[in-house]
């Protein structure tokens, strides 16, 4: 093995190994599936988004049909406002509407849509107006111990009565 | 009477070798370490010996990486589908290979198919006197023959561990999204969303790096103090695989306690 194979053989190495390095450090940046000239985009305020990330799916009917590209908040109106990509195949009404849910108990977050009766299609830069936050867990437990609040006084009465 | 006498003087004697030779190691080590200033002087002796250590053990580092990639993604999806959470295959594959399994078992490979090898090879330049010849030719064989392999390993460590890590997260990609079916983009964003460079990637790259220090001291040590004679040779080789395979794990967990105490 002589010095310049050596050094080859050495340099391939190192290239690969800083190459790995940098593959874990930004793990394959935009694997995005909808490719965005095949694609349109639409957005949607919400008022809570929950766990909701860039790059969760969209469903409609439980096919994926697009992808969130990217979330911001809104500071005039204190919402968050969520942009994805359609895929071009499919067209939605204007009176979609877009909902954050949950797949499964624990699972990731999507934005699931729902078709509307509106004969005009949905066109790149449309902003859907119906739409529904997140469910968060703690608001329908709070939500829940409210109404179990207000509902005990009223069982003890009926049972004064009746005694 | 004089057997338990013998036998306690046994446990003695046995208990101050150990200890000395630990002292004799740590010595070794720093010495190494004091006269390395020849493998940055005249790097192609590093780059040799990289050749050697690196880039001979790429071909089982890969191959190793894959296959565990690909295993853990099977035994992740069997688990994960019973809760409905299969979206999180590719968090579970890419947070234990890189924080875990990748530095740990890339240097365990390391230290089978390299370490031996040096230690081989420097019990046998000692055993054929090829050492004291160089003593006597007024060079250092500590700057010439340690020094070299040790900045070898050091260097080639985090590199084939990070290869490692890469090559199990394709395998695992390969298993979950091309064979089982697992939404891509939900694959790949909860792994961008849940892996941190710092927690993860880059603790994973320190512990590769200790491990590529304590298997390749271990390894030089190991070689430089076998008995110059065959036998002495055979056990020096496995006694290298034993203590940096232990090395390596009480390593793990130390550095793990440290690394990740109560972080989320």
């Amino acid at each position: 093995m002589n010095r310049a194979m050596l050094d080859l053989w050495v340099g391939i190495f190192v290239v690969a190994g800083i190459g790995a390095l940098m593959f874990l450090a930004l793990k394959v940046g935009s694997m995005n599936t909808v490719d965005v000239k095949d694609s349109y985009q639409v957005t949607a305020l919400f008022e809570n988004i929950g766990g909701l990330k860039a790059r969760a799916p969209v469903k409609s009917a439980g096919v994926v049909v697009g992808r969130v590209s990217s979330i911001n908040f809104d500071d005039k109106t204190y919402e968050a406002e969520v942009t994805f990509n359609l895929d071009k195949r499919y067209s939605f009404p204007t009176d979609t509407t877009a909902s954050i849910l949950t797949s499964g108990l624990l699972g990731e977050q999507y934005i699931g849509l729902e078709a509307g009766g509106e004969s005009v299609k949905l066109k790149s830069g449309d902003r859907l107006k119906l739409t529904q936050s997140a469910v968060v867990l703690e608001n329908l437990i709070g939500q829940f111990l409210y109404s179990k609040a207000q509902e005990e006084p009223q069982k003890e009465g009926t049972a004064n009565e009746a005694q | 009477m004089s057997t338990l006498v013998r036998s306690i003087a046994g446990i003695g004697r046995r208990t101050l070798e150990g200890v000395s030779r630990m002292g004799y190691a740590t010595r070794f080590f720093i010495a190494a370490l004091m006269r390395s200033g020849t493998a940055f002087r005249r790097f192609g002796l590093t780059i040799r010996e990289i050749y050697f250590s690196g880039v001979l053990s790429l071909i089982i580092i890969l191959v190793s990486g894959l296959f565990v990639g690909m295993v853990l993604a099977l035994q992740g999806y069997e688990t994960l589908q019973t809760y409905g959470s299969e979206e999180v295959l590719g968090v579970l594959v890419a947070l234990s290979l890189v924080r875990e399994l990748g530095p740990v078992v890339a240097a365990l490979l390391f230290a089978s198919r390299a370490g031996s090898a040096i230690t081989a090879e420097i019990g046998l330049m000692k055993a054929t006197e090829q050492l004291a010849a160089m003593e006597m030719m007024a060079v250092d064989p500590v700057a010439r023959v340690v020094a070299p392999r040790f900045w070898a390993g050091v260097i080639s460590m985090p590199l084939l561990a990070a290869l490692f890590s890469a090559m199990g997260i394709l395998g695992g990609y390969l298993v979950g999204v091309v064979l089982i079916g697992v939404d891509e983009g939900s694959f790949w964003s909860q792994m961008q969303a849940k892996v941190d460079f710092e927690e993860d990637i880059l603790n994973g790259v320190i512990k590769s790096v200790v491990f590529g220090i304590a298997v390749t001291a271990i390894a030089l040590f190991e070689g430089y103090d076998a008995p110059p004679t065959a036998e002495g040779v055979s056990g020096a080789t496995t006694r290298t695989v034993v203590t940096s395979s232990l090395a390596i794990l009480a390593l793990d967990f130390v550095l793990t306690a440290f690394m990740f105490r109560g972080v989320s």
